[in-house]
């Protein structure tokens, strides 16, 4: 099977729980990229940290930033904003990073995500995320879980799973 | 814990039990082969005993039966009445062999095969019919496969022992009294009606208390059978002042009514027989016969139930597998190592707190304190370190220890005569690396036994003795362990070797290889000269296996030999995986780790030693040696200190036995790195082999040598259109 | 007060299935692994009764039979001896040494509670 099917193996053999829980609400960690709010269950993110020197890796597509050391675990990093094919922002000591914890295929991964900003934490229920719809700016719409406002402000819920899944397993750039 | 839980660990103690006890068979089997050792032969009947005794008790028929024979061959030539004769033990090891199987089979819940087994035991059967002489019996010629058991006669004056001998012809041992079927009456009486019931006269030696025997649980026991009348005979008993209490003075004549046979009744006295005088006496319906008494109940026939196993047509059973090569998830350590593992933490403990106390209060006075405590944690952490990698440590011994039956059993095959040497047995290493190589040294054995060695008629032809000698070696030198493979045989034929390489196309007919190089050559897939493909080896498939092994556990292997003399493999291979002896090196501004195994030398390139080959591929001469140079900056896309090959380092590596030289802008420091899965959380890279955390925190990567190798040789054979 | 059985057998495997039959049943057991560390116990210790295997390094079954009888808490002791069928001189061998009986392997555990019923 291809890198890309595997991929997206991995991503849904985690199917994220959020579906049909009425009325509950779940806890978002919100952050900034090109001026956009997104949100991601915060159940999923392990902690924010600063940027951190980043160890290049060869072969990996330009949002693989390298891999960095947290706490003696080799953790890659990427940059949603060149995933998101956005422009590049320089790094700095106001460069975040939010550690999110995916569950793979073959078990827990552990991932470190360079935004522009960390917003806040919302509580959202199912009523109040919306279905995507057809395109989400450049964003593929399978990595979009809903869309959720909040005043007149929107927030894109992510499916960090299979967006993070896809970033690290896709395909590798022959040197 | 449940009653299953508790039977189940029961059963899984005595699968473990009797795989020791077959090994044990097995070691002193094939030292038996030289000296019979009167030990040596109880040991093994002892294990072979056990097996048999504890399969039955737990259910395992099809091993007790066949353990049986192989039993009873033993007890024959430990108590000397048979010699122990070279078809005999190669009967025996097989057997082994067979057991073996079925007690694993057994332990895995799976059905046991019979198929090897019977046609053995025929074997088996075959041998003990005959008269085994102490000396030397009539051995044929040594049997590679099991002959089809000829239809032998039973020797014409088996001895009387049959009984226990051979217990496997139920039918041929003598049935004294049959007195199966009610009615058949001694002396060739018919039989007057019905039995009724029995008389019994029981007179018990004096001594029978002494084996604590009790008249009234006899009693008991035989009122079970029928109503009993029980009439004792005081005639012995003394004076009350005389009287010996722990004696037995009385007897007694019981009517018992039951229609139970003869044997069914004598069972109730087998333990008190031997030191009494009993007689039976039948009671048939209306006419009471006179008094014929029964003499007392005869050994009956020795019948313990087997079917005679019929001999068929199979070949030669499995040859042992030998301590599993397999992985298995858990590991045996000596109680001494954690033990050390304990004080080590303990010290540390108090380090730890020593540092403590300067957390809380500090003066720069302290300073010397606080180094020398900071060098007491590093004196506490490498030791640890040591301790904990040495829990994952085995003795090569366990893999050693499948070498003395396999060269046997190859030996005979081959009709060659071999000695073999195993040094350093208890040399250590990683478990892992353990696992990995014993497969790898099986083969090398094997190509030793079957192209190394000569035949004994060559090896005096060619001025030498006999019997070749096969040598295992392992010590530990530097950070790493060496093996070694030594045969004294015909060593390599470098022209051979060349020849056939040339007609492979593996190489230039004009090219200038030097001795190492061709000895090289053969670890190349598909390389054999073997004029003759044998079963054993020299189908060419097995030493690229054996090679790309060795350097995936980050080791080395190379060949010496001597034409006529012999030929030396020595393998190198890492104390432990998780751990490399690295050099770090520097290209641009990336920082790389190289085990130190694979570096051979760097060295500073001077222009008249740089050619270029169409074009493409750049060659340094590096002594008699073109090597192609890899740009590393280029296949891993980094910005470099400098393009010129002549401004940075060539680091000479040597991987699957080639050689190349890969350019790198600084060599840095040599240290010992803990190696860090890439995979864990991202995935693998093509030419890394995981990463490192450096001292400062940041990530250091790790070349993975052998792949970069590999993945730059085969581009290049691409780009220039030929085979590499 | 549930009697005391010394159950010795160089098998583990087998001590452990004859301790946790006669265990099951209500018998205390005493496990050793050959004649010597029987003998060592019996020294200082009494049991109800003595199950012992024959074939077992170091000290076989029959010598330990042989030797308890001559320890004075041993002489009335029933003792069995756990023999083979292919064996059955053992049997002459260890009435000869002092034992009560034997029981032939492989025996079933009712066989052998049976067996003990009998004695004790």
């Amino acid at each position: 099977m291809t890198e890309h099917e595997s991929a997206a193996n991995e991503a849904s053999a985690s199917a994220s729980p959020d579906a049909g829980d009425e009325g509950a609400s779940q806890q978002y960690l919100s952050f900034f990229l090109g001026g956009q709010e997104y949100g991601t269950d915060i159940l999923r993110v392990q902690e924010i940290k600063g940027w951190d020197t980043v160890t290049r890796v060869p072969y990996s597509p330009d949002f693989i930033l390298g891999v960095i050391n947290l706490r003696g675990a080799i953790v890659p990093v990427v940059d949603l904003r060149v995933r998101f094919a956005l422009e590049s922002a320089p790094f700095d000591t106001a460069t975040v990073v939010i550690v999110v914890r995916v569950a793979g295929a073959r078990g827990e991964r552990i991932v470190g995500l360079v935004v522009d900003a960390v917003s806040d934490v919302y509580s959202f229920s199912a009523e109040d995320i919306q279905p995507p719809p057809e395109a989400v700016g450049t964003l593929d719409q399978m990595y979009v879980l809903g869309l959720a406002k909040l005043g007149d402000k929107l927030v894109i819920i992510l499916d960090i799973e299979r967006l993070v899944i896809s970033s690290v397993l896709g395909d590798i750039k022959a040197a | 814990m449940s009653i299953d839980q508790e039977m189940e660990e029961i059963l899984q103690l005595f699968f473990e039990e009797s795989l020791e006890g077959l090994d044990t068979m097995e070691s002193g089997l094939l030292t038996l082969d030289g000296s019979a050792n009167r030990e040596t032969i109880n040991t093994i009947f002892r294990a072979a005993h056990s097996i048999k005794g504890g399969a039955g008790t737990f259910g395992f028929m099809e091993i007790s039966g066949f353990t049986h024979s192989v039993e009873t061959l033993l007890d024959e030539m430990r108590n000397g009445t048979r010699g122990i004769t070279p078809d005999a033990l190669q009967v025996l090891l097989q057997s082994v062999d067979v057991i073996r199987e079925m007690v694993k089979s057994a332990q895995a819940k799976q059905p046991i095969v019979m198929v090897g087994a019977t046609a053995l035991s025929g074997e088996l059967l075959r041998i003990l019919a005959q008269k085994g002489a102490p000396a030397n019996s009539a051995a044929e010629s040594a049997a590679t496969n099991l002959p089809i058991p000829a239809a032998v006669p039973a020797a014409p004056d088996a001895p009387a022992a049959q009984a226990a001998a051979m217990a496997d012809e139920p039918d041929a041992s003598e049935a004294a009294v049959s007195s199966k079927s009610a009615g058949i009456a001694v002396n060739g009486n018919p039989p007057v009606g019905a039995l009724e019931g029995w008389r019994i006269v029981f007179e018990p030696d004096l001594s029978l208390f002494k084996t604590c025997n009790d008249p009234m649980r006899i009693f008991d026991e035989l009122a079970n059978l029928g109503p009993l009348e029980v009439e004792a005979h005081t005639a012995k008993v003394p004076p009350f002042g005389e009287l010996d209490p722990t004696q037995c003075l009385l007897s007694w004549t019981l009517l018992l009514r039951s229609a139970a046979e003869h044997a069914r009744v004598a069972e109730v006295f087998d333990w008190v027989d031997a030191n009494s005088k009993i007689a039976y006496e039948p009671i048939y319906g209306a006419a009471v016969s006179a008094g014929v008494p029964i003499p007392p109940a005869a050994d009956l026939p020795q019948a313990p139930g087997q079917r005679p196993m019929t001999s068929s047509d199979v070949p030669a059973a499995q040859p042992a597998s030998g301590k599993s090569g397999g992985e298995s998830g858990s590991l045996r350590v000596a109680t001494e190592k954690v033990d050390a593992l304990i004080n080590l933490v303990g010290e540390l403990v108090i380090t730890q707190s020593m540092l403590g106390r300067f957390a809380e209060k500090y003066e720069p006075q302290d300073i010397e304190s606080l180094r020398r405590s900071l060098a007491q944690l590093t004196r506490n952490t490498r030791e640890l370190q040591e301790s904990v990698l040495q829990i994952r440590m085995l003795p090569i011994g366990f893999s050693f220890n499948r070498f003395p039956r396999l060269v046997h059993d190859l030996s005979r095959k081959l009709g060659k005569k071999v000695d073999l040497k195993l040094c350093g047995e208890n040399t250590e290493l990683d478990k892992t690396v353990l696992e990995k190589i014993s497969d790898p040294l099986v083969h090398l054995v094997r190509n030793a036994l079957d192209h190394g060695l000569e035949s004994p008629e060559a090896r005096l032809a060619a001025g030498k003795s006999e019997t070749g000698t096969l040598e295992l070696n392992a010590f530990h030198e530097g950070g790493s362990i060496v093996i070694e493979v030594k045969d004294d045989g015909a060593g390599l034929n470098k022209d051979r070797i060349l020849a056939k390489a040339r007609e492979r196309g593996l190489v230039d007919a004009d090219a200038q290889l030097s001795d190492e190089n061709i000895y090289n050559l053969i670890f190349v897939a598909g390389f054999s000269t073997a004029d003759t493909v044998s079963d054993v080896s020299g189908r060419g498939v097995g030493m690229d296996v054996v090679r790309r092994n060795i350097n995936d556990l980050g080791g080395h292997v190379q060949i010496l030999s001597v034409p006529g003399r012999g030929s030396t493999i020595r393998i190198r291979l890492p104390l432990t995986l998780a751990i490399l002896e690295g050099q770090m090196l520097r290209v641009g501004k990336e920082i790389y780790v190289a085990s130190l195994v694979s570096i051979i030398e760097t060295v500073q390139s001077k222009r008249e030693d740089l050619s270029c080959v169409a074009g493409r591929t750049e060659l340094f001469k590096h002594r008699s040696d073109y090597l192609p140079v890899i740009r590393l900056y280029d296949l891993f896309g980094i910005e470099p200190d400098s393009r010129d090959i002549t401004d940075g380092l060539l680091v000479v590596l040597e991987a699957e036995g080639r050689r190349v030289a890969m350019l790198v802008d600084e060599l840095l420091a040599q240290q010992q790195v803990v190696i860090k899965s890439l995979e864990t959380n991202f995935k693998q890279v093509p030419g890394l082999a995981g990463a490192t955390i450096h001292g400062d925190g940041t990530v250091a990567l790790i070349l993975d040598v052998p792949g970069l190798v590999r993945t730059f040789l085969e581009r290049q054979s691409m780009q220039l259109g030929r085979a590499a | 007060m549930a009697a005391t059985i010394l159950a010795v057998d160089d098998s583990a495997s087998m001590r452990q299935m004859v301790s946790f039959t006669l265990k099951h049943a209500g018998y205390e057991v005493i496990e050793a692994a050959d004649g010597v560390e029987a003998l060592e116990y019996a020294r200082s210790n009494s049991v109800n009764l003595v199950l012992t295997d024959v074939n077992m390094p170091r000290m076989d079954g029959i010598t330990l039979v042989r030797e308890l009888r001559l320890l004075t808490s041993y002489k009335f002791t029933p003792m069995l001896v756990l023999t083979t069928e292919a064996a059955p001189e053992k049997k002459m061998q260890g009435k000869e040494a002092g034992a009560t009986g034997w029981l032939v392997k492989p025996f079933n555990p009712e066989k052998l509670l049976a067996t003990i019923a009998k004695v004790l």
